[in-house]
C-alpha cells in the first residue's frame, strides 16, 4: 500500500528515437510515448491527493502450525495401541471381519486412545484443538483415499481390457461375450463420444456465450427472467432432459434413435451449465475496461467483440471445458436416446450410436468377465479424457481477467507493434503526399 | 434594445443541441443478435419445461391425490404413484448428505487451514478434479468394490444397532448361522455411500472458497486472545462460513437427488417403501425413469414425465435455496 509520486512513473521507454532506429528530423513532440509497445497497459488514476495508489497484495495467512515430538509420539502410540486392541477384538472377541469394518473400529478406538493420550498432560481447550485436528485430518484422508481407490480400482480393472492394442482400433461387431478380450474393441463408443459431444457444442457453445453476453451487456428485467429461467434449468436432473428429447423428437416427430437425438439432449443438460458460467465470468470484467473502450469511440459491439470477450476468454474456455466434460461423462441422455449398438456408425442423424458411458453401462451389466472387462476399459479411457479436460481447464482458468501468460504478453506487443508501425506508414505517406501536392503546386505555378 | 436582442442571441445560442448518438448499424445488428440469443435460450428451457409440465399433468390429473400415496407402477391399470419412489429418492439422499457432510467439512476446514502451503493448490486441483469424475466411474467403484466391502459392516451395523427402527433388517437373524447376508446387498445404505462420494467434492469445493476468504485479521484477533487453533477456526472460520456450508451441502443434495446411473447400477428396484435402509432393495425416480422408459406407452410416458416433474421441482427448490442462502450469507455478499 505504498502511495507514490506521479514523478515516479517510470520514465524508461521514453526516448527521442523512433523505433526504426531513425532520429526525426523534425521537432515534434515525442513525450510519453513507449518505445516498447505493450510496456504501459495499465493505467494508473492519480487520487485526489494527487498521489498514485499502488495496490499491495491480498492479506497472507500466516502459519500457525508446529509440530512437537510428544505430537507424533501420542499419534504414533494411539495408533499401534488401536491397531493392536482392534486385532484382538477382530480374532478373539467380535463376530466380525473385512477390512472396512477393521478399519472403522481401529479408527474409532484411535481416536479414543488419542484423546486419553493428550488428557494426561494437556486441558480442555488443547485436547479439543488436537482431537478436532485428528479428525478435520482423518476426513480430508478419506475423501482423498476414496478417490484414490475409484480411479486406481477402475484402470486396473481396466487394464486388462486396454493394455490390447486391439481395444483401441476394433469395434465389437465380430467380438461376441464370450470371445476373449484380444478380439473386438472400443473404437465405435470412442468415435460415438466425439461425434456427440461436437455436435452438442456446435450447438450449446455459440448459443451459450450468446445468451451470456446477452444477460452481462444488456441488464434488463427480461434479462433477468432469462437469467432466473437459466438457473432453475441447471436443476432439471439429467434424465429428464433424455426423457424429453426422447418423447419429443423420437416418439412425436418419429425420428429414429440417433447420436443427433443424444446431441440434443446433452444440449439441454450443458446449455444452462454453460450459460451460467459464463455469464459470471462476463460480469467479473471490469466495467473501467469497458468505459475505456467506450470514451475512445469504439461502438458497443466493437468493445464486446474487441474488450470484453478477450479479457474473459480463459473464464469462456473453463465454462465451456466444464460443460464438455460434463456433457461427455453423463450417461442418463444418452441412454434413452441413442440406442445401444455394437459397431462404427458414423453417421449421426440415423442408427444408433454408443457412447463411452454408455457401452460401460451396458457393458457391466453382462454376466461374462470379459464385456465387464471392456466396460472397465471404456470408463478408464473416459476418465482419462475428463481428466484431460480438466487439466485443460485449470490451465487456461489459471489466469484471471488481465493478467496475461508469457505467450498472450508477446502476442499483445506485436499487436501493438504493428499498429505503432501503420501509424508510422501513415504518417510517411501523409506527409510524401503533402510534399507532392506541394510540389505539384510549384510545377503548377511554373508551368504558364 | 440592443440589449435584450442579446440576452435573446444568447438564450438561442444555449438551447441545447440533440445529442442522442443513434445506434450504429452494427450496434444496431449485435443488439438484435444479443437479444435473440436470449430469447433462443429461454425459448428453449420454457418449452422443455412447458412440455414436461402439460404431459405429466396429464397423468397427476388421472391419478388424482393417490400420485403422491400410492406405492406402485402400473400406469396402464391406473394403479401408480411415486410414493416409494419418492421415499427412495429421499432416502438415499439424505444417507449421501449425512455421509458427505462431514467428510466435505473436513477436507475443506483441511485444505484451507491445515494443508502446508506445498500442497495446497494441488489438494485444491484433486478435489475439484473429483467432482468431475463420469457418475458412471462411482457406479463401477460401488458395483464391483464398495458393495463387497461394506457387507460385513452392514451386517454389524443391523446385529447390535438393530434397535434402531432404520437400521433393522427383519428377514436377518443374526444368531442363525446359515443367514445369508445377501439381504445386505444393494440397499440404499449402499447407494447412500455411493452418492455421498459423488458430492462430497462439490460440496467441499464450495465450502472451501468460502473458508478462505474468512477475514485474516479476525483469525489474528481470535488467535491473539488465546483461541487454539481449533477455537479459532469455531469462533471466526466457521461462522463466516455458515452460508458457504449450507449452500455447499444443498448443491450437494440437489445433485444427490438428481443422481441416476450410479444409483441405477447399485439398486435393486423395488416398489414399496423400505423404511429399513440396510436392507436390499430400494428404488429412485430417476432410475424409473432409466428403468421404465423403454418400453413405456404414451401414457405411462406422461407418469414418467410427472415423477420426474416432481424430481425437478424438487431439485429446484434446493438449487434455488442454496443459492439464496448463499447470496446472504456474510461471505456471499463480500464474493
Amino acid at each position: 500500500m505504498t502511495p507514490r509520486t506521479v514523478d515516479s512513473i517510470p520514465t524508461t521507454g521514453l526516448s527521442p528515437v523512433d523505433a526504426d532506429g531513425s532520429v526525426p528530423a523534425d521537432g515534434e513532440r515525442r513525450h510519453r510515448r513507449a518505445v516498447l509497445p505493450g510496456r504501459f497497459t495499465r493505467t494508473h488514476v492519480v487520487g485526489d491527493d494527487g498521489l498514485i495508489e499502488t495496490p499491495g497484495g491480498p492479506d497472507v495467512p500466516r502459519t500457525v502450525s508446529r509440530l512437537h515430538r510428544e505430537d507424533v509420539l501420542r499419534l504414533v502410540g494411539a495408533m499401534v495401541a488401536a491397531v493392536a486392541t482392534t486385532a484382538v477384538l477382530f480374532t478373539q472377541v467380535l463376530p466380525l471381519n473385512g477390512a472396512l469394518a477393521f478399519a472403522l473400529v481401529a479408527y474409532v478406538l484411535f481416536l479414543g486412545f488419542y484423546t486419553v493420550l493428550i488428557s494426561f498432560d494437556a486441558d480442555r481447550v488443547t485436547i479439543m484443538d488436537r482431537t478436532a485436528g485428528v479428525v478435520i485430518h482423518s476426513a480430508a484422508g478419506v475423501l482423498l483415499a476414496a478417490l484414490i481407490v475409484v480411479i486406481v480400482f477402475t484402470v486396473a480393472r481396466g487394464a486388462v481390457a486396454f493394455r490390447h492394442s486391439n481395444f483401441w482400433v476394433e469395434d465389437l461387431s465380430f467380438a461376441g461375450p464370450l470371445d476373449p478380450l484380444t478380439m473386438g474393441g472400443m473404437a465405435h463408443a470412442a468415435l460415438g463420444t466425439l461425434i456427440m459431444i461436437a455436435f452438442a457444442l456446435a450447438i450449446s457453445i455459440p448459443l451459450g456465450v450468446l445468451c451470456a453476453v446477452f444477460l452481462a451487456e444488456f441488464p434488463s428485467p427480461f434479462a433477468r427472467i432469462v437469467r432466473t429461467v437459466v438457473e432453475a434449468m441447471t436443476a432439471l436432473p439429467s434424465i429428464v432432459c433424455g426423457l424429453f428429447i426422447y418423447a419429443t423428437y423420437v416418439l412425436i416427430f418419429g425420428f429414429d434413435k440417433s447420436a443427433f437425438a443424444a446431441s440434443l439432449a446433452i444440449t439441454i443438460m450443458i446449455l444452462p451449465i454453460i450459460v451460467r458460467s459464463a455469464d459470471v465470468v462476463l460480469r467479473l470484467v471490469p466495467a473501467t475496461l469497458k468505459e475505456a473502450a467506450l470514451a475512445t469511440g469504439a461502438s458497443h459491439w466493437r468493445t464486446v467483440w474487441h474488450v470484453v470477450l478477450p479479457t474473459a476468454r480463459s473464464g469462456l474456455m473453463t465454462a465451456v471445458i466444464l460443460g464438455t466434460a460434463r456433457g461427455i461423462g453423463e450417461t442418463s441422455p444418452v441412454l434413452l436416446t441413442a440406442g445401444y449398438t455394437t459397431f462404427v456408425n458414423l453417421n449421426p442423424f440415423s442408427g444408433p450410436m454408443v457412447s463411452l458411458p454408455f457401452a460401460t453401462f451396458t457393458l457391466v451389466k453382462s454376466p461374462e468377465p470379459t464385456q465387464i472387462a471392456r466396460g472397465f476399459g471404456a470408463a478408464a479411457v473416459l476418465m482419462v479424457l475428463v481428466f484431460v479436460l480438466f487439466a485443460l481447464a485449470r490451465l487456461l482458468g489459471g489466469t484471471g481477467g488481465g493478467v496475461l501468460s508469457s505467450g498472450a504478453w508477446a502476442r499483445a506487443k506485436a499487436a501493438s507493434a504493428r499498429d505503432a508501425a501503420r501509424f508510422r506508414r501513415k504518417r510517411r505517406l501523409a506527409r510524401a503526399a503533402a510534399l507532392n501536392r506541394g510540389a505539384q503546386v510549384s510545377r503548377r505555378e511554373q508551368r504558364p | 434594445m440592443t440589449e435584450s436582442h442579446g440576452l435573446a442571441s444568447v438564450a438561442s445560442a444555449d438551447t441545447p443541441r440533440p445529442v442522442s448518438p443513434g445506434r450504429s448499424r452494427g450496434d444496431q445488428a449485435f443488439r438484435i443478435g444479443a437479444h435473440g440469443g436470449g430469447v433462443t435460450v429461454l425459448a428453449i428451457m420454457t418449452l422443455v419445461g412447458l412440455f414436461l409440465a402439460i404431459r405429466g399433468a396429464e397423468a397427476i390429473d388421472t391419478a388424482g391425490g393417490s400420485f403422491l400415496t400410492t406405492q406402485d407402477w402400473e400406469p396402464n391399470s391406473g394403479r401408480f404413484g411415486i410414493a416409494a419412489v419418492l421415499f427412495g429418492t429421499l432416502a438415499i439422499a439424505a444417507i449421501a448428505i449425512c455421509v458427505a457432510l462431514p467428510l466435505a467439512l473436513g477436507t475443506a476446514t483441511y485444505i484451507s487451514e491445515y494443508a502446508p502451503e506445498a500442497i495446497r493448490r494441488a489438494l485444491i486441483g484433486i478435489v475439484d478434479l473429483m467432482a468431475a469424475i463420469p457418475s458412471v466411474v462411482y457406479g463401477l467403484w460401488g458395483m464391483f468394490w464398495l458393495e463387497g466391502s461394506i457387507l460385513p459392516v452392514a451386517q454389524w451395523i443391523s446385529t447390535y444397532f438393530g434397535w434402531i427402527p432404520i437400521f433393522a433388517v427383519p428377514d436377518f437373524d443374526p444368531t442363525d448361522p446359515l443367514a445369508t447376508p445377501t439381504v445386505f446387498t444393494a440397499s440404499a445404505f449402499l447407494a447412500g455411500l455411493v452418492v455421498a462420494m459423488m458430492v462430497a467434492p462439490i460440496a467441499a469445493s464450495i465450502m472451501r472458497e468460502v473458508f478462505a476468504q474468512a477475514p485474516e485479521g479476525e483469525r489474528e484477533g481470535a488467535l491473539a486472545l488465546g483461541a487454539s487453533r481449533w477455537g479459532m477456526i469455531r469462533s471466526v472460520v466457521y461462522p463466516f462460513g455458515v452460508g458457504g456450508i449450507v449452500g455447499g451441502t444443498m448443491l450437494g443434495l440437489g445433485r444427490a437427488l438428481g443422481e441416476t446411473i450410479a444409483v441405477y447400477l447399485v439398486i435393486s428396484p423395488v416398489f414399496v417403501i423400505q423404511p429399513h435402509i440396510l436392507h436390499s432393495g430400494t428404488n429412485s425416480i430417476s432410475s424409473l425413469i432409466a428403468l421404465k422408459y423403454g418400453e413405456a406407452s404414451a401414457f405411462e410416458l406422461s407418469a414418467l414425465m410427472a415423477a420426474g416433474l416432481v424430481l425437478f421441482a424438487i431439485t429446484m427448490l434446493v438449487n434455488f435455496g442454496a443459492g439464496i442462502i448463499i447470496q446472504r450469507s456474510r461471505s456471499g455478499s463480500a464474493s
